[in-house]
């Protein structure tokens, strides 16, 4: 370790101000940070010290987020493996094919088949996020002079954890170039945007290419093989295609990450107990989708069979678990007080079963209730703030 | 027909936005969203115009101006519809002016707000734009209601949202050639896409 040290002290002075490579500066701290703790601490009395910093907070998230990714991955294995099974193949048909030859026998059965399965997906679709965003990150941060922020890690993880698992990696890689530099660096980097990154990206790539981020074919990681998440097939009046039990643990269609509430569960607990998720946020979103849901319910339609969908379906089903516990809680675009937490959480309940309700082509509303809940978070906070000024002020002129 | 006006209004407010969508009263839109207070009174002012100037004009077009609409009064041939223009006009600045002394009799503060931008209602291309479609739409007076409401709604959300954007940025670090304008837009086409939820649907 002392020669790692030594190492990173001795080619210091080449990125440092007057090196030869001072542009690259910010890449050199972020891998050295990453490595150590920084030297310098902040002093002064009006600083509460403790161990939990940024960089501890984002690594804690996307480690957390590892935990829904892998068994998204296996989800995402088992659901290939059945299909090549129905559709009687035997092998991938695409790059992935001989390398998975070597390795698995592509049945649905053996859980070492469907997990390395999923990940031949999930693998090669966060490098090429990584990768891609990181470029535009660093490329910025050495432009602008601010340094790389562990977010990034958060965000890849969580536009990868979003996409098909079988969505063409370029266009991955465009979705969350986009959202790294249209989301967050045109307003300074992390911390300074107003909507969550992640989400920019795959909302851009939703409306921008919506044959390949929603319809029936591309849930299941199988070329030709077509079968609708069970919000799309309910949004067109049919069976959910898949018992309420099978929904909670995963293995149902859908994005990578969002599929299995089970181990979405298991990482709120952990984000929740460190308090690195605000719980407010995730119990406003719970509360607020609950109360319209029942409302939906009681107002019921002949037309429409989403009104009727119970609250427990609604919990299960799609990116709304995903949504609450990782993007909606995201510390920079969510509401900043704690009441306005509660509202903003509530706001973003009420507006995903609205979405997945009333509108039929969106049945995954839960994507466009959390940008809009991010677009509402300021002015919750203004007022929040405004009526507590309001309230001290009256209790002084007393 | 409850189900047929809040589809209109959805749409009006989401879909259509008038901001948004159709690029409409992007001055007073740009210029008054700097701060959330004038940004909500210029917002319901706008929605108090559209919602009561809307009706008014759907009755004028329908029983003055349209082709055969003088029938009643003996002039079944008359077209009048080449005055639309001015008559809409007319009504919104009659309509901005009482507003505009109600204000400054009665909320002051929002009334020095707004400034020389309450008396540019008048030419708000959003109000004459919400007209327009209304007439092209062939609304009844109901559904001109509706949408003259909805229409409102949702460019006051639209110049609300960008407020409070707008004061988040505040605390941003905008590259130079951005600052100003040029991230403004930015937010507004971000903003944009925030309100794409209801799209895809024909309600």
């Amino acid at each position: 370790m002392k020669a790692l040290r030594k190492l990173m002290d001795d080619i210091a002075p080449t990125f440092e101000k007057g090196g030869k490579l001072q542009a690259l500066y910010p890449v050199y701290e972020a891998i050295d940070t990453a490595l150590y703790t920084p030297p310098t601490v902040t002093g002064g009395p009006s600083h509460v010290r403790d161990g939990l910093n940024l960089k501890r907070i984002m690594i804690t998230v996307w480690m957390c987020a590892f935990i829904p990714g892998f068994a998204g991955a296996y989800f995402v294995g088992l659901n290939a493996n059945e299909a090549m099974q129905s559709m009687g193949l035997t092998t991938v048909d695409n790059w992935r094919g001989p390398i998975l030859d070597l390795l698995i026998g592509y049945n649905p059965g053996s859980v070492w088949d469907c997990l390395v399965h999923g990940l031949a997906y999930f693998i090669p679709l966060y490098i090429v996020v990584f990768l891609a965003g990181i470029v535009f990150e660093a490329w910025f941060a050495s432009k602008r002079g601010h340094e790389i922020n562990e977010g990034f890690f958060v965000t890849s993880i969580l536009f990868t954890l979003t996409c098909p698992p079988a969505i063409p990696l370029w266009m991955a890689a465009l979705g969350v170039i986009f959202g790294v530099v249209i989301g967050k660096e045109v307003f300074g980097g992390t911390g300074k945007n107003f909507l969550n990154p992640a989400l920019t990206g795959r909302a851009f790539l939703y409306f921008a290419y919506p044959a390949q981020m929603s319809g029936d074919s591309v849930w299941v990681a199988v070329d030709g093989f077509t079968r609708a998440t069970p919000l799309g097939s309910a949004a067109l009046g049919n069976d959910y295609g898949v018992t309420q039990m099978q929904a909670f643990i995963g293995a149902i269609p859908g994005s990578l990450g969002e599929t299995s509430t089970l181990a979405i569960l298991v990482a709120a607990v952990i984000l929740i107990v460190m308090r690195i998720a605000s719980w407010r946020v995730v119990a406003g979103c719970v509360v607020g989708l609950a109360a319209t849901v029942l409302l939906l319910n009681a107002i019921g339609s002949d037309t429409n069979p989403m009104f009727g969908m119970s609250i427990a379906w609604h919990l299960v089903l799609g990116g709304f678990a995903f949504g609450a516990v990782f993007m909606a809680t995201d510390p920079v675009s969510a509401a900043m007080t704690d009441r306005g937490r509660w509202i903003y959480g509530i706001f973003i309940g009420f507006m995903c079963a609205l979405i997945r309700v009333v509108n039929p082509a969106f049945p995954e509303g839960m994507m466009l209730a959390i940008l809009f809940g991010n677009l509402v978070a300021p002015i919750v906070d203004h007022f929040v703030v405004q009526s507590k000024v309001k309230r001290r002020l009256a209790r002084v002129q007393l | 027909m409850l189900e047929h006006y809040l589809g209109l209004l959805i749409r009006a407010v989401f879909i259509e936005n008038m901001a948004l969508t159709f690029f409409l009263g992007m001055c007073t839109f740009i210029a008054i969203s700097k701060k959330i207070e004038t940004a909500i009174g210029l917002g319901i002012a706008v929605m108090v115009v559209l919602a009561i100037t809307t009706p008014v004009n759907n009755l004028i077009y329908n029983h003055l101006l349209r082709e055969g609409a003088l029938s009643w009064a003996g002039f079944p041939d008359v077209d009048l519809s080449f005055i639309g223009l001015l008559a809409y006009i007319g009504v919104i600045a009659a309509i901005v002016q009482i507003l505009e002394m109600v204000l400054d009799r009665y909320v002051p503060f929002l009334y020095n707000a707004l400034g020389v931008f309450l008396p540019l209602i008048t030419v708000n291309c959003a109000i004459l734009g919400a007209h327009l479609f209304m007439i092209e739409r062939d609304y009844t007076l109901g559904e001109s209601a509706v949408f003259g409401v909805g229409a409102g709604l949702g460019w006051a959300l639209a110049i609300t949202a960008l407020a409070g954007v707008r004061e988040k940025l505040k605390y941003s670090d905008v590259p130079d050639g951005l600052r100003g304008l040029g991230i403004t837009f930015m937010s507004v086409g971000l903003i944009a896409l925030c309100f794409m939820s209801f799209g895809g649907i024909d309600i």
